[in-house]
Protein backbone atom coordinates (compact mmCIF):
# COMPACT_ATOMS: atom_id res chain seq x y z
CA UNK A 1 0.00 0.00 0.00
CA UNK A 2 2.39 2.68 -1.11
CA UNK A 3 0.91 4.18 -4.26
CA UNK A 4 -0.08 7.83 -4.53
CA UNK A 5 -3.49 8.55 -5.99
CA UNK A 6 -5.13 11.60 -7.52
CA UNK A 7 -8.52 11.97 -5.85
CA UNK A 8 -9.55 15.41 -7.08
CA UNK A 9 -8.92 17.54 -10.18
CA UNK A 10 -9.76 21.16 -10.91
CA UNK A 11 -9.01 23.52 -13.79
CA UNK A 12 -9.75 27.19 -14.35
CA UNK A 13 -10.20 28.94 -17.68
CA UNK A 14 -6.83 29.86 -19.24
CA UNK A 15 -6.42 33.19 -20.99
CA UNK A 16 -6.00 36.89 -20.41
CA UNK A 17 -7.63 36.96 -17.00
CA UNK A 18 -7.77 40.67 -16.25
CA UNK A 19 -10.70 39.85 -13.96
CA UNK A 20 -8.66 38.08 -11.27
CA UNK A 21 -5.56 38.08 -9.09
CA UNK A 22 -3.33 35.04 -9.04
CA UNK A 23 -4.77 33.82 -5.73
CA UNK A 24 -8.29 34.22 -7.13
CA UNK A 25 -7.27 32.09 -10.10
CA UNK A 26 -5.80 29.52 -7.70
CA UNK A 27 -9.09 29.49 -5.78
CA UNK A 28 -11.12 28.58 -8.89
CA UNK A 29 -9.01 25.49 -9.54
CA UNK A 30 -8.74 24.54 -5.86
CA UNK A 31 -12.50 24.82 -5.26
CA UNK A 32 -13.21 22.67 -8.33
CA UNK A 33 -10.70 20.02 -7.21
CA UNK A 34 -12.09 19.89 -3.67
CA UNK A 35 -15.64 19.54 -5.00
CA UNK A 36 -14.45 16.83 -7.35
CA UNK A 37 -12.78 14.99 -4.48
CA UNK A 38 -15.83 15.47 -2.30
CA UNK A 39 -13.76 16.41 0.73
CA UNK A 40 -13.44 19.53 2.81
CA UNK A 41 -10.34 21.35 3.97
CA UNK A 42 -10.07 19.38 7.23
CA UNK A 43 -8.87 16.43 5.16
CA UNK A 44 -5.81 18.31 3.86
CA UNK A 45 -2.40 18.01 5.52
CA UNK A 46 -0.40 20.44 3.37
CA UNK A 47 -0.30 22.32 0.09
CA UNK A 48 2.35 22.83 -2.55
CA UNK A 49 2.25 25.79 -4.93
CA UNK A 50 3.90 25.61 -8.37
CA UNK A 51 4.58 29.03 -9.90
CA UNK A 52 7.32 31.20 -11.34
CA UNK A 53 7.66 34.19 -9.01
CA UNK A 54 9.28 36.71 -11.40
CA UNK A 55 5.98 37.39 -13.16
CA UNK A 56 4.12 38.54 -10.07
CA UNK A 57 4.35 41.76 -8.12
CA UNK A 58 3.53 39.71 -4.99
CA UNK A 59 6.70 38.16 -3.65
CA UNK A 60 6.72 34.68 -2.10
CA UNK A 61 3.50 33.51 -3.67
CA UNK A 62 2.80 30.43 -1.53
CA UNK A 63 1.84 32.62 1.41
CA UNK A 64 -0.84 34.65 -0.32
CA UNK A 65 -2.34 31.61 -2.03
CA UNK A 66 -2.34 29.64 1.23
CA UNK A 67 -4.14 32.46 3.00
CA UNK A 68 -6.73 33.01 0.27
CA UNK A 69 -7.55 29.29 0.07
CA UNK A 70 -8.04 29.22 3.84
CA UNK A 71 -5.30 26.66 4.41
CA UNK A 72 -3.30 28.46 7.11
CA UNK A 73 -1.66 27.05 9.33
CA UNK A 74 -0.88 23.91 7.28
CA UNK A 75 2.60 23.53 5.80
CA UNK A 76 3.06 25.11 2.37
CA UNK A 77 5.91 25.90 0.01
CA UNK A 78 6.61 27.04 -3.55
CA UNK A 79 8.40 25.06 -6.26
CA UNK A 80 10.14 26.75 -9.17
CA UNK A 81 11.75 25.14 -12.21
CA UNK A 82 10.60 27.56 -14.92
CA UNK A 83 7.78 26.11 -17.07
CA UNK A 84 7.92 22.79 -15.16
CA UNK A 85 7.12 24.39 -11.79
CA UNK A 86 3.70 22.73 -11.70
CA UNK A 87 5.10 19.22 -12.13
CA UNK A 88 7.76 19.96 -9.53
CA UNK A 89 4.94 20.83 -7.14
CA UNK A 90 3.23 17.51 -7.88
CA UNK A 91 6.52 15.68 -7.43
CA UNK A 92 7.14 17.23 -4.01
CA UNK A 93 3.55 16.52 -2.95
CA UNK A 94 4.05 12.93 -4.11
CA UNK A 95 7.34 12.78 -2.17
CA UNK A 96 5.64 14.05 0.98
CA UNK A 97 3.05 11.28 0.77
CA UNK A 98 5.56 8.59 -0.24
CA UNK A 99 7.70 9.48 2.76
CA UNK A 100 4.76 8.95 5.07
CA UNK A 101 4.88 12.53 6.31
CA UNK A 102 1.53 13.53 4.79
CA UNK A 103 -1.63 11.65 3.77
CA UNK A 104 -3.52 14.20 1.66
CA UNK A 105 -1.87 17.13 -0.15
CA UNK A 106 -3.34 19.84 -2.39
CA UNK A 107 -1.11 20.81 -5.31
CA UNK A 108 -1.89 24.08 -7.06
CA UNK A 109 -0.19 25.41 -10.17
CA UNK A 110 -0.99 29.05 -10.80
CA UNK A 111 0.37 31.93 -12.83
CA UNK A 112 -0.48 35.45 -13.83
CA UNK A 113 1.62 36.50 -16.83
CA UNK A 114 -0.28 39.16 -18.70
CA UNK A 115 0.52 41.99 -16.30
CA UNK A 116 3.84 42.23 -18.17
CA UNK A 117 4.26 43.40 -21.79
CA UNK A 118 5.34 40.96 -24.50
CA UNK A 119 8.88 42.48 -24.86
CA UNK A 120 9.26 42.28 -21.06
CA UNK A 121 8.19 38.63 -21.14
CA UNK A 122 10.54 37.96 -24.07
CA UNK A 123 13.42 39.47 -22.07
CA UNK A 124 12.49 37.57 -18.91
CA UNK A 125 11.99 34.26 -20.69
CA UNK A 126 15.12 34.67 -22.80
CA UNK A 127 17.06 34.72 -19.55
CA UNK A 128 16.14 31.08 -18.96
CA UNK A 129 18.96 30.65 -21.43
CA UNK A 130 22.42 31.11 -19.92
CA UNK A 131 22.84 34.82 -19.23
CA UNK A 132 26.63 35.11 -19.08
CA UNK A 133 27.47 33.91 -22.60
CA UNK A 134 24.16 33.94 -24.48
CA UNK A 135 21.70 36.61 -23.36
CA UNK A 136 24.08 39.43 -24.33
CA UNK A 137 23.29 38.50 -27.94
CA UNK A 138 19.57 39.11 -27.44
CA UNK A 139 18.46 35.49 -27.38
CA UNK A 140 14.78 34.83 -26.74
CA UNK A 141 12.85 31.78 -25.65
CA UNK A 142 11.39 31.16 -29.12
CA UNK A 143 14.89 31.63 -30.56
CA UNK A 144 16.28 28.72 -28.54
CA UNK A 145 13.60 26.35 -29.76
CA UNK A 146 14.09 27.77 -33.28
CA UNK A 147 17.74 26.69 -33.03
CA UNK A 148 16.55 23.16 -32.18
CA UNK A 149 14.02 23.26 -35.03
CA UNK A 150 16.56 24.32 -37.64
CA UNK A 151 18.93 21.54 -36.59
CA UNK A 152 16.15 18.93 -36.54
CA UNK A 153 15.09 19.96 -40.03
CA UNK A 154 18.70 19.78 -41.21
CA UNK A 155 19.49 16.35 -39.77
CA UNK A 156 16.21 14.54 -40.38
CA UNK A 157 14.45 16.39 -43.18
CA UNK A 158 11.62 17.47 -40.89
CA UNK A 159 9.67 19.98 -42.96
CA UNK A 160 8.31 23.42 -42.19
CA UNK A 161 4.84 21.94 -42.74
CA UNK A 162 5.54 19.11 -40.26
CA UNK A 163 6.15 21.67 -37.53
CA UNK A 164 2.93 23.51 -38.23
CA UNK A 165 0.94 20.26 -38.51
CA UNK A 166 1.48 20.04 -34.74
CA UNK A 167 -0.17 23.45 -34.32
CA UNK A 168 -3.06 22.49 -36.61
CA UNK A 169 -3.68 19.33 -34.55
CA UNK A 170 -3.51 21.11 -31.22
CA UNK A 171 -5.88 23.85 -32.34
CA UNK A 172 -8.21 21.14 -33.67
CA UNK A 173 -8.51 19.67 -30.19
CA UNK A 174 -8.26 23.00 -28.37
CA UNK A 175 -11.46 24.03 -30.15
CA UNK A 176 -13.21 21.31 -28.15
CA UNK A 177 -11.77 22.32 -24.75
CA UNK A 178 -13.84 24.89 -22.83
CA UNK A 179 -10.80 25.73 -20.64
CA UNK A 180 -8.59 26.63 -23.62
CA UNK A 181 -7.47 30.12 -24.57
CA UNK A 182 -7.88 29.53 -28.34
CA UNK A 183 -10.99 27.58 -29.15
CA UNK A 184 -10.87 27.58 -32.93
CA UNK A 185 -9.32 25.48 -35.65
CA UNK A 186 -6.53 26.83 -37.85
CA UNK A 187 -5.35 25.82 -41.31
CA UNK A 188 -1.80 25.16 -42.45
CA UNK A 189 -2.15 28.04 -44.94
CA UNK A 190 -3.15 30.48 -42.22
CA UNK A 191 -0.27 29.31 -40.00
CA UNK A 192 2.23 29.71 -42.87
CA UNK A 193 1.02 33.26 -43.44
CA UNK A 194 1.52 34.37 -39.84
CA UNK A 195 4.21 36.82 -38.73
CA UNK A 196 7.81 35.72 -38.22
CA UNK A 197 9.03 35.44 -34.62
CA UNK A 198 12.42 33.69 -34.81
CA UNK A 199 12.96 31.80 -38.06
CA UNK A 200 11.73 29.24 -38.95
CA UNK A 201 9.07 30.04 -36.35
CA UNK A 202 6.05 32.16 -37.05
CA UNK A 203 3.34 33.14 -34.61
CA UNK A 204 1.53 29.82 -34.97
CA UNK A 205 4.61 27.85 -33.91
CA UNK A 206 4.48 29.50 -30.51
CA UNK A 207 2.20 28.97 -27.55
CA UNK A 208 0.67 32.05 -25.94
CA UNK A 209 1.41 33.55 -22.55
CA UNK A 210 -1.64 33.20 -20.38
CA UNK A 211 -3.06 33.42 -16.88
CA UNK A 212 -4.56 30.41 -15.20
CA UNK A 213 -4.53 27.75 -12.52
CA UNK A 214 -5.03 24.02 -12.09
CA UNK A 215 -5.18 21.81 -9.01
CA UNK A 216 -4.87 18.15 -8.05
CA UNK A 217 -5.56 16.58 -4.67
CA UNK A 218 -3.10 13.76 -3.94
CA UNK A 219 -3.58 11.04 -1.35
CA UNK A 220 -1.83 7.99 0.02
CA UNK A 221 -3.12 4.67 -1.30
CA UNK A 222 -5.03 4.01 1.90
CA UNK A 223 -6.66 7.46 1.94
CA UNK A 224 -7.28 7.45 -1.81
CA UNK A 225 -9.10 4.13 -1.61
CA UNK A 226 -11.10 5.36 1.36
CA UNK A 227 -12.02 8.80 -0.04
CA UNK A 228 -12.41 8.15 -3.77
CA UNK A 229 -14.17 5.63 -5.98
CA UNK A 230 -12.17 6.65 -9.06
CA UNK A 231 -8.57 7.40 -8.09
CA UNK A 232 -5.93 7.72 -10.79
CA UNK A 233 -2.48 6.54 -9.77
CA UNK A 234 0.81 8.37 -10.14
CA UNK A 235 2.87 5.23 -10.72
CA UNK A 236 5.86 6.51 -12.70
CA UNK A 237 7.64 9.70 -11.67
CA UNK A 238 10.71 10.58 -13.76
CA UNK A 239 12.74 13.74 -13.37
CA UNK A 240 16.06 14.82 -14.86
CA UNK A 241 18.10 17.90 -15.67
CA UNK A 242 20.25 19.07 -18.59
CA UNK A 243 22.81 21.85 -18.98
CA UNK A 244 21.55 25.41 -18.65
CA UNK A 245 23.48 26.41 -21.76
CA UNK A 246 22.77 25.18 -25.29
CA UNK A 247 26.53 25.40 -25.70
CA UNK A 248 26.96 22.36 -23.43
CA UNK A 249 24.27 20.06 -24.84
CA UNK A 250 25.37 16.83 -26.57
CA UNK A 251 22.82 17.34 -29.36
CA UNK A 252 20.45 20.09 -30.45
CA UNK A 253 17.78 17.77 -31.84
CA UNK A 254 16.30 16.52 -28.57
CA UNK A 255 16.19 17.09 -24.84
CA UNK A 256 18.41 14.68 -22.87
CA UNK A 257 16.46 15.46 -19.70
CA UNK A 258 13.26 14.25 -21.38
CA UNK A 259 14.90 11.04 -22.56
CA UNK A 260 16.16 10.30 -19.06
CA UNK A 261 13.01 11.34 -17.21
CA UNK A 262 10.82 9.20 -19.45
CA UNK A 263 13.05 6.12 -19.06
CA UNK A 264 12.82 6.53 -15.29
CA UNK A 265 9.05 6.96 -15.34
CA UNK A 266 8.47 3.96 -17.63
CA UNK A 267 10.68 1.76 -15.46
CA UNK A 268 9.06 2.86 -12.21
CA UNK A 269 5.57 2.25 -13.63
CA UNK A 270 6.56 -1.01 -15.31
CA UNK A 271 5.39 0.11 -18.75
CA UNK A 272 6.93 1.01 -22.10
CA UNK A 273 6.21 3.82 -24.54
CA UNK A 274 3.93 1.42 -26.45
CA UNK A 275 1.57 1.20 -23.46
CA UNK A 276 0.80 4.93 -23.44
CA UNK A 277 -2.64 5.64 -24.92
CA UNK A 278 -2.84 9.36 -24.23
CA UNK A 279 -0.18 11.96 -23.48
CA UNK A 280 0.07 15.64 -22.68
CA UNK A 281 3.46 16.84 -23.88
CA UNK A 282 5.16 20.21 -23.53
CA UNK A 283 4.49 21.90 -26.88
CA UNK A 284 5.64 25.41 -25.95
CA UNK A 285 6.78 25.53 -29.59
CA UNK A 286 5.84 23.19 -32.42
CA UNK A 287 9.31 21.61 -32.50
CA UNK A 288 9.05 20.82 -28.79
CA UNK A 289 6.25 18.35 -29.53
CA UNK A 290 8.21 17.00 -32.51
CA UNK A 291 11.22 16.33 -30.25
CA UNK A 292 8.94 14.89 -27.53
CA UNK A 293 7.66 12.13 -29.87
CA UNK A 294 11.25 10.94 -30.15
CA UNK A 295 12.47 11.69 -26.61
CA UNK A 296 9.51 9.75 -25.17
CA UNK A 297 9.97 6.83 -27.55
CA UNK A 298 6.65 7.27 -29.41
CA UNK A 299 8.63 7.03 -32.65
CA UNK A 300 12.28 6.38 -33.58
CA UNK A 301 14.77 9.27 -33.65
CA UNK A 302 14.31 11.45 -36.69
CA UNK A 303 10.90 10.08 -37.70
CA UNK A 304 8.61 12.50 -35.93
CA UNK A 305 7.97 14.50 -39.11
CA UNK A 306 6.36 11.43 -40.63
CA UNK A 307 4.66 10.64 -37.31
CA UNK A 308 2.65 13.87 -37.36
CA UNK A 309 2.14 13.75 -41.12
CA UNK A 310 0.49 10.32 -40.71
CA UNK A 311 -1.61 11.71 -37.85
CA UNK A 312 -0.22 9.11 -35.44
CA UNK A 313 -0.64 11.60 -32.59
CA UNK A 314 -4.35 12.18 -33.29
CA UNK A 315 -7.08 10.19 -31.53
CA UNK A 316 -7.12 6.91 -33.45
CA UNK A 317 -3.35 7.05 -34.12
CA UNK A 318 -0.56 5.33 -32.21
CA UNK A 319 -0.85 7.65 -29.19
CA UNK A 320 -3.18 10.62 -28.75
CA UNK A 321 -1.04 13.66 -27.92
CA UNK A 322 -2.31 16.97 -26.55
CA UNK A 323 -5.94 16.30 -27.27
CA UNK A 324 -6.76 19.08 -24.80
CA UNK A 325 -5.15 21.56 -27.20
CA UNK A 326 -1.71 21.46 -25.62
CA UNK A 327 0.10 24.60 -24.55
CA UNK A 328 -0.42 25.81 -28.11
CA UNK A 329 -4.19 26.19 -27.94
CA UNK A 330 -4.82 25.99 -24.21
CA UNK A 331 -2.33 28.76 -23.42
CA UNK A 332 0.71 28.44 -21.19
CA UNK A 333 0.43 29.99 -17.72
CA UNK A 334 3.83 28.58 -16.92
CA UNK A 335 3.34 27.57 -13.28
CA UNK A 336 -0.08 26.05 -13.97
CA UNK A 337 0.84 24.07 -17.07
CA UNK A 338 2.28 20.93 -15.43
CA UNK A 339 -0.72 20.58 -13.13
CA UNK A 340 -3.06 21.22 -16.06
CA UNK A 341 -1.43 18.29 -17.89
CA UNK A 342 -2.00 15.95 -14.94
CA UNK A 343 -5.61 17.11 -14.62
CA UNK A 344 -6.21 16.39 -18.29
CA UNK A 345 -4.66 12.91 -18.24
CA UNK A 346 -6.55 12.01 -15.06
CA UNK A 347 -9.75 13.14 -16.79
CA UNK A 348 -8.92 10.94 -19.78
CA UNK A 349 -8.21 7.90 -17.60
CA UNK A 350 -11.51 8.48 -15.77
CA UNK A 351 -13.26 8.52 -19.16
CA UNK A 352 -14.58 12.04 -18.61
CA UNK A 353 -13.01 13.93 -21.52
CA UNK A 354 -16.20 14.18 -23.56
CA UNK A 355 -15.73 14.62 -27.29
CA UNK A 356 -11.94 14.59 -26.76
CA UNK A 357 -12.05 11.20 -25.01
CA UNK A 358 -9.43 8.68 -26.13
CA UNK A 359 -11.06 5.21 -26.30
CA UNK A 360 -9.75 2.63 -23.82
CA UNK A 361 -7.37 5.07 -22.16
CA UNK A 362 -5.89 3.13 -19.24
CA UNK A 363 -2.28 4.40 -19.16
CA UNK A 364 -1.38 8.04 -19.76
CA UNK A 365 1.68 10.28 -19.62
CA UNK A 366 2.61 13.87 -18.92
CA UNK A 367 5.84 15.50 -20.14
CA UNK A 368 6.50 18.91 -18.63
CA UNK A 369 9.68 20.74 -19.66
CA UNK A 370 11.28 23.60 -17.75
CA UNK A 371 13.09 26.27 -19.74
CA UNK A 372 14.81 24.88 -22.81
CA UNK A 373 15.00 21.39 -21.30
CA UNK A 374 17.10 22.21 -18.25
CA UNK A 375 14.40 20.37 -16.31
CA UNK A 376 12.02 17.66 -17.37
CA UNK A 377 9.32 15.86 -15.38
CA UNK A 378 7.55 12.82 -16.83
CA UNK A 379 4.62 11.12 -15.10
CA UNK A 380 3.03 7.80 -16.00
CA UNK A 381 -0.55 7.62 -14.74
CA UNK A 382 -2.71 4.52 -14.49
CA UNK A 383 -6.40 3.91 -14.05
CA UNK A 384 -6.10 0.58 -12.25
CA UNK B 1 35.82 44.36 -16.99
CA UNK B 2 33.26 41.71 -17.79
CA UNK B 3 30.62 44.42 -17.88
CA UNK B 4 32.16 45.31 -21.27
CA UNK B 5 30.92 42.03 -22.75
CA UNK B 6 27.61 42.00 -24.62
CA UNK B 7 25.24 44.69 -25.82
CA UNK B 8 23.43 44.15 -22.56
CA UNK B 9 25.45 42.54 -19.77
CA UNK B 10 23.71 40.58 -17.03
CA UNK B 11 26.80 39.30 -15.15
CA UNK B 12 29.32 42.12 -14.58
CA UNK B 13 31.17 40.21 -11.86
CA UNK B 14 32.85 36.89 -12.63
CA UNK B 15 36.14 35.10 -12.01
CA UNK B 16 36.76 35.08 -15.78
CA UNK B 17 36.43 38.87 -15.97
CA UNK B 18 39.67 39.22 -18.03
CA UNK B 19 37.93 37.50 -20.96
CA UNK B 20 36.43 40.87 -21.91
CA UNK B 21 39.78 42.71 -21.67
CA UNK B 22 41.41 40.13 -23.94
CA UNK B 23 38.49 40.41 -26.37
CA UNK B 24 38.91 44.20 -26.45
CA UNK B 25 42.60 43.64 -27.26
CA UNK B 26 41.60 41.33 -30.15
CA UNK B 27 42.15 37.99 -28.43
CA UNK B 28 39.45 35.29 -28.27
CA UNK B 29 40.19 33.24 -25.17
CA UNK B 30 39.08 29.99 -23.62
CA UNK B 31 40.17 28.56 -20.28
CA UNK B 32 42.55 25.73 -19.36
CA UNK B 33 42.72 23.98 -16.00
CA UNK B 34 46.18 24.31 -14.46
CA UNK B 35 45.78 20.94 -12.71
CA UNK B 36 44.49 18.56 -15.38
CA UNK B 37 44.70 20.61 -18.58
CA UNK B 38 41.00 20.41 -19.46
CA UNK B 39 40.09 23.27 -21.79
CA UNK B 40 36.75 24.99 -22.03
CA UNK B 41 34.85 27.45 -24.16
CA UNK B 42 33.03 29.39 -22.87
CA UNK B 43 35.83 29.81 -20.30
CA UNK B 44 35.20 28.77 -16.72
CA UNK B 45 37.17 29.45 -13.57
CA UNK B 46 36.51 26.09 -11.94
CA UNK B 47 37.37 22.86 -13.72
CA UNK B 48 34.33 20.72 -14.45
CA UNK B 49 36.50 17.59 -14.66
CA UNK B 50 38.77 17.73 -11.59
CA UNK B 51 37.14 20.61 -9.68
CA UNK B 52 40.39 22.56 -9.48
CA UNK B 53 39.86 26.32 -9.07
CA UNK B 54 43.19 27.17 -10.81
CA UNK B 55 42.86 28.17 -14.45
CA UNK B 56 44.55 30.19 -17.15
CA UNK B 57 43.33 31.79 -20.35
CA UNK B 58 44.43 30.24 -23.63
CA UNK B 59 43.83 31.70 -27.06
CA UNK B 60 41.30 29.85 -29.22
CA UNK B 61 41.60 30.05 -33.01
CA UNK B 62 37.91 30.84 -33.42
CA UNK B 63 37.69 28.47 -36.39
CA UNK B 64 34.19 27.06 -36.26
CA UNK B 65 31.41 25.19 -38.06
CA UNK B 66 27.79 26.34 -38.04
CA UNK B 67 25.61 23.97 -36.01
CA UNK B 68 22.33 25.89 -36.24
CA UNK B 69 20.95 29.43 -36.49
CA UNK B 70 17.85 31.61 -36.27
CA UNK B 71 16.87 35.13 -37.28
CA UNK B 72 15.31 36.82 -34.28
CA UNK B 73 12.52 39.15 -35.39
CA UNK B 74 10.63 39.61 -32.11
CA UNK B 75 13.37 41.05 -29.90
CA UNK B 76 13.53 41.36 -26.14
CA UNK B 77 13.82 44.65 -24.23
CA UNK B 78 17.20 46.28 -24.99
CA UNK B 79 17.55 44.78 -28.48
CA UNK B 80 14.63 46.39 -30.36
CA UNK B 81 16.81 48.81 -32.34
CA UNK B 82 19.12 46.08 -33.69
CA UNK B 83 16.34 43.61 -34.65
CA UNK B 84 16.11 41.60 -36.75
CA UNK B 85 19.43 39.89 -36.10
CA UNK B 86 20.75 36.42 -36.88
CA UNK B 87 22.20 34.30 -34.11
CA UNK B 88 24.29 31.22 -34.84
CA UNK B 89 25.52 28.39 -32.64
CA UNK B 90 28.92 27.16 -33.80
CA UNK B 91 31.05 24.14 -32.92
CA UNK B 92 34.62 25.34 -32.28
CA UNK B 93 37.53 23.51 -33.89
CA UNK B 94 39.23 23.09 -30.50
CA UNK B 95 36.02 21.89 -28.85
CA UNK B 96 33.19 23.74 -27.13
CA UNK B 97 30.57 25.94 -28.70
CA UNK B 98 29.82 29.61 -29.00
CA UNK B 99 26.67 31.59 -29.72
CA UNK B 100 27.07 34.84 -31.63
CA UNK B 101 25.67 37.23 -34.22
CA UNK B 102 26.53 36.91 -37.88
CA UNK B 103 28.77 39.77 -38.96
CA UNK B 104 28.95 41.94 -42.07
CA UNK B 105 31.08 39.56 -44.15
CA UNK B 106 28.23 37.08 -44.59
CA UNK B 107 24.96 37.74 -46.39
CA UNK B 108 21.78 36.19 -45.03
CA UNK B 109 21.22 34.01 -48.10
CA UNK B 110 24.71 32.52 -47.79
CA UNK B 111 24.02 31.04 -44.36
CA UNK B 112 23.75 27.27 -44.21
CA UNK B 113 24.29 24.67 -41.50
CA UNK B 114 27.72 23.06 -41.79
CA UNK B 115 29.43 26.17 -43.26
CA UNK B 116 32.90 27.10 -41.99
CA UNK B 117 33.10 30.32 -40.00
CA UNK B 118 35.60 32.48 -38.16
CA UNK B 119 34.87 34.08 -34.80
CA UNK B 120 36.12 37.66 -34.76
CA UNK B 121 36.41 39.98 -31.72
CA UNK B 122 34.36 43.16 -32.15
CA UNK B 123 33.83 46.50 -30.42
CA UNK B 124 30.52 48.35 -30.66
CA UNK B 125 31.47 51.63 -32.34
CA UNK B 126 28.08 53.24 -31.94
CA UNK B 127 27.99 52.87 -28.15
CA UNK B 128 29.96 55.37 -26.08
CA UNK B 129 30.88 52.97 -23.26
CA UNK B 130 33.27 50.16 -24.03
CA UNK B 131 31.15 47.27 -25.29
CA UNK B 132 32.71 44.18 -26.83
CA UNK B 133 31.35 41.03 -28.42
CA UNK B 134 32.34 38.56 -31.10
CA UNK B 135 30.79 37.84 -34.47
CA UNK B 136 30.64 35.03 -37.01
CA UNK B 137 32.53 35.93 -40.18
CA UNK B 138 33.94 34.38 -43.36
CA UNK B 139 36.98 32.13 -42.86
CA UNK B 140 40.16 34.16 -43.50
CA UNK B 141 38.69 37.37 -42.06
CA UNK B 142 41.49 39.22 -40.26
CA UNK B 143 41.40 41.71 -37.41
CA UNK B 144 43.88 43.75 -35.44
CA UNK B 145 45.30 42.67 -32.09
CA UNK B 146 46.98 44.78 -29.45
CA UNK B 147 50.66 43.81 -29.49
CA UNK B 148 51.79 41.86 -26.43
CA UNK B 149 48.19 41.21 -25.38
CA UNK B 150 46.55 37.89 -24.78
CA UNK B 151 48.96 36.85 -22.02
CA UNK B 152 47.39 34.68 -19.38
Amino acid sequence: MNRVGIIGIGHGVFGRRSDATVQELAFEAFRAAMQDAGIDRDALDASVIGSVPEYHKQRSLAGVVQEYLGLVPRPTWLTEVACASGSAAIRTGWMGIKSGLHDVVAVIGCQKMTELSTPEILALMGRVGEVQWESGFGTTFPAYYALFARRHMHEFGTSRENLLQVAVKNHHYGAKNPMALFRKEITLEKALASEEVATPFQVYDCCANADGAACVILASEEKATELSDKPVWLDGMGCASASMSVLRRPSLTGLPSAQQASSMAYEMAGVTADDIKVADVHDCFTVAEIMAYEDLGFCPKGESGRFIEEKQSYIGGKVAVNVDGGLKAKGHPIGATGVSMTVEIAKQLRGEAGERQVPDADVGLTHNVGGIGQYCFVQVLKKD
Amino acid sequence: MFKWFGKVNFTPFTKVTDFARHLKDGYFMGSRCKECGTTSFPPRADCEECMSPDFEFVEVTGKATLNTYTKIVAAPTGFDEVAPYIVGVVDLEEGGRALAWFGETIAEDEIEIGMELQIVPQIFDEIEDIKVYYSLEKPGTTWSKVEGGGAA
